[in-house]
């Protein structure tokens, strides 16, 4: 009980500070700042969006099969130093990851897609193969013994069965991507890191604001988004969340 | 001695409160092991667990030697209890040395003290201290790890000890070995235990006293061989099972049936004189001849005695087998079916004749203290379920 | 060569930044371990409330780094400190939360129904079991929150360079800003470099934490 009392009084704690929030961003003209940079804004967020799709969506794409290639029986020999590679990738920073990017390619959209596409990959890679690599051995024994063929047991059993947790790595990986992409403004490519960046640059709180508020609120977005995906699209049976 | 008065526990449930004991009152004297047998769901658990309050009882008291333990402080209660779980429970972080001196080092013994009582109760598990005290439950056997959950138990040396299917959880042919372990230490320990199980033969195994649970209540709670001969009701017998008398056999020593009466020959004898002891005492088919310490060396029988002339030393057969005082029914039927047999002779520890055992005496036994139940698949009358 | 030449020329440099870098995240997590762990035991003792806390801090980790410094920075210079120490301090202690807390209160909450029991059955109060039984299990857990939660911030606090908080990140800044690839792939390379070693050194000290009963129990976590 004390615990509802306390949750009472914070949520009228908290329309008070909106109200006052309201009240003095109003009489000190920031709305108006703000309306100012709402067609950046705008433009911005799409051009975001669109780093995003591109390097998430390439990176879904190549991730996926790596992970099912690796653990491919017939790739036990690899599969171990791979993901070895694949966990020490993920441990560098994406700002380093971009940094490289740019030394290598240059400046521009395709050093940051490839930079973003890189960090994304590895966590989906990892999780594939380790969702792939959980499923339980008496499932694939039983699988097998019911006359399933390799692609059918991937199909039919595998794969359904690591979904789950394939769908934590696409969540985390996009996360991770979808908080990169203001990085991607500083070699080059756009986003709203624009407004961040200058924001920092010209000491502008505003701008700032402008820029980081979507910002987060983009990633908190995108994280329910594939949330929500993973919860209607996993089997019930095999889904945690829906236990 | 622990004492329930009216023990009851109420669960509230989504569904609505229910009963998981209700009033339960019942003694187990100092020094006895009092099983509490039942199917899932029965209470026994619940009941076992409301003594030293992992489970806090809705109403009702418990007495332990006579003191009434609900002023009690729940800690020290429970450190002065032993308790054994199925599932064991030995903390994977500490060595068997730290698992097993927990409660003498939560009750503030010193270093020395607690670890020469290790060392103690390690002998006393038939576990070598040198060898297992420094290692760690994982590198243990099932059971091995459940005996040094025992060992546990006992380390503060406390009067009374819970077990909560203690073995269920082992191997067959292992549970039956440290059942016996458990039960020769228990003679030489006398604690007074409490101890669930859900297997008939566990029960009339272990127990001094059976206490048989259904749906929250106490139904019958005696020895075991009044439980096995006078089912209460149907619901006790079925769960006895059809072969309740046989049970039995495992309960009854050599001692309470054997008969001393037993005639004999010696090898000097002649034949013609075996007859007429056989036609004498009545036997059916044969005689035991004995040597000059009285030990039984041969078997002289009927058709050979009536159609040979001769000493019986020339003339005799190998005894099939002999049973001592001490062993069990179960044994003795056991001997005879494989021998097709009727009887057996019975020897002292010297190997002497004390007396023989013969199938007519068993059934009698048995057959005079099996009652059917009187009630059919009647209602239980409130009588027969509340002791 | 130019690369080496340039590492080595500037190595004083280097390590003092460095030394920044690996002072500030430990520091920061440091931290963030005192407050998180409490905060994991606490919430073992009532599910909702745990699962509130968990929820807000994965939302703090949600939100991308920059962002919470261009969120901070105006809040931050109410008090005159929008840009240096404190704002990536601040960060680094939020991002640490979850792993942290998430980490610990999984630990303890697994712990196995039947030693809790068995610890409650020899009369261990709440502070004992926790102590000789909850905790010392948990270490290894806790540890591994740890270590992610100072990975992930080596890389934060890398970016935190661009509010003036110093570190390794610095090199990349100033490599992009003046368009000097030697300062650029110096700087990437020893903050990569300087993540990895940390992870694998905090791995080996998860794994001496371990308790020697448990070795089999923890990979398994």
């Amino acid at each position: 009980m004390p615990i509802q009392r306390l949750k009472g009084v914070l949520r009228i704690l908290l329309l008070i500070a909106v109200f006052l929030g309201g009240v003095w961003s109003q009489s000190s003209g920031v709305i108006d700042d703000f309306r100012f940079y709402l067609p950046d804004v705008q433009y911005l967020t799409v051009q975001h969006l669109w780093l995003t799709a591109v390097s998430g969506g390439l990176a879904i794409l190549v991730a996926i099969p790596l992970g099912i290639a690796l653990s491919r029986p017939s790739m036990v020999r690899f599969a171990e130093s791979a993901m070895q590679v694949l966990n020490v990738g993920t441990t560098i920073p994406t700002l380093a990851v971009l940094a490289l990017s740019m030394s290598f390619l240059g400046i521009g959209t395709v050093p940051a897609v490839f930079g973003l596409f890189v960090a994304t990959l590895l966590p989906i890679a990892r999780n594939t193969y380790a969702g792939l690599k959980g499923v339980s051995p008496a499932l694939m024994e039983a699988a097998a013994g019911i006359g399933m063929s390799p692609t059918q047991r991937l199909l039919k059993v595998e794969l359904p069965n690591a979904l789950y947790v394939i769908f934590a790595g696409i969540r985390t990986a996009l996360t991770i991507n979808v908080g990169t992409v203001p990085l991607a403004f500083l070699i080059g490519a756009g986003g709203l890191g624009e407004l961040i960046f200058t924001g920092i640059d010209l000491y502008d709180p505003v701008m700032m604001l402008a820029g980081a508020i979507p910002t987060a609120l983009l990633a908190i977005v995108v994280d329910a988004l594939v949330s929500t995906t993973a919860f209607v699209v996993v089997p019930r049976g095999v889904n945690p969340s829906r236990a | 001695m622990i004492r329930l008065d009216n023990l009851t526990k109420v669960f509230d449930t989504p569904k609505g409160p229910v009963t998981a004991a209700d009033h339960i009152t019942m003694e187990v004297p100092s020094g006895e092991i009092c099983i509490l047998l039942g199917p899932s769901g029965c209470g026994k658990t619940t009941t076992l667990k409301m003594v030293n309050r992992i489970i806090r009882p809705t109403s009702g008291k418990v007495f332990i030697n006579g003191e009434d333990t609900t002023g009690l402080d729940t800690q020290d209660l429970r450190r002065s209890i032993g308790y054994v779980i199925q599932q064991i429970g030995l903390f994977p972080n500490m060595t068997i040395e730290e698992n097993i001196t927990v409660v003498p080092r939560l009750l503030g013994w010193d270093k020395a003290r607690y670890q020469e009582r290790a060392r103690e109760l390690m002998r006393m598990i038939a576990l070598e201290p040198d060898a297992f005290l420094k290692r760690y439950p994982s590198e243990l056997s099932g059971g091995q790890q459940q005996r040094i959950g025992v060992a546990r138990a006992l380390a503060a040396d406390p009067p009374v000890m819970l077990m909560d299917e203690p073995f269920g959880a082992i191997d067959p042919i292992n549970r039956a070995v440290i059942q016996d372990e458990f039960l020769k230490m228990q003679q030489a320990l006398k604690k007074t235990i409490m101890f669930v199980s859900h297997d008939i033969d566990e029960a009339i195994k272990m127990g001094d006293r059976v206490a048989v649970f259904r749906e929250g209540r106490l139904v019958q709670y005696s020895t075991p061989d009044d439980l096995l001969a006078a089912p209460r009701n149907a619901f006790v017998e079925s769960f006895l099972g059809e072969d309740r008398a046989l049970k039995r056999l495992n309960l009854v020593k050599v001692r309470e049936v054997v008969s001393d009466e037993i005639g004999t020959v010696r090898p000097g004898d002649t034949l013609e004189q075996a007859l007429a002891r056989i036609d004498d005492f009545g036997y059916q088919n044969s005689i035991l001849m004995v040597n000059d310490k009285h030990q039984p060396v041969g078997l002289i029988t009927r058709a050979l005695a009536r159609t040979t002339k001769g000493y019986c030393r020339d003339h005799f057969q190998n005894v099939p087998a002999t049973v001592t005082l001490e062993d069990d029914l179960r044994k003795v039927a056991s001997l005879m079916f494989a021998q097709d047999t009727t009887w057996l002779p019975c020897v002292d520890d010297e190997g002497r004749v004390c007396g023989q055992i013969t199938q007519r005496a068993m059934t009698h036994h048995l057959g005079s203290r099996f009652r059917p139940t009187q009630e059919d698949d009647t209602p239980i009358p409130d009588a027969a379920t509340r002791e | 060569m130019e690369l080496i030449r340039y590492a080595l020329d500037n190595l004083d440099l280097l390590t003092s930044r460095t030394i920044e870098h690996i002072a500030l995240v430990g520091v920061a997590v440091g931290l963030a371990t005192l407050t998180g762990v409490p905060i994991g035991i606490a919430i073992t003792k009532n599910e909702r409330v745990a699962r509130a806390v968990l929820y807000v801090a994965s939302i703090i980790v949600t939100v991308p780094s920059i962002a919470l410094f261009g969120i901070m920075i105006p809040v931050l210079s109410l008090i005159g400190q929008g840009i240096g120490y404190l704002p990536a301090v601040i960060a680094v202690l939020l991002y640490s939360q979850l792993p942290i807390i998430r980490n610990t209160y999984t630990a303890i909450h697994n712990v196995d129904p039947a030693l809790r029991e068995a610890a409650r059955g020899i009369g261990m109060s709440q502070n004992q079991r926790l102590r000789m039984v909850e905790i010392p299990l948990a270490v290894p857990v806790i540890m591994a929150g740890v270590r992610t939660a100072v990975v992930l911030n080596i890389g934060v606090m890398a970016i935190a360079a661009y509010i003036g908080a110093g570190g390794l990140g610095t090199f990349i800044s100033r490599g992009i800003s003046q368009s000097d690839p030697r300062q650029l792939i110096v700087g990437a390379v020893a903050v990569s470099l300087l993540a990895i070693i940390v992870d694998y050194s905090l791995l080996a000290i998860q794994k001496r934490l371990t308790p020697r009963g448990m070795e089999r129990a923890a990979e398994t976590a």
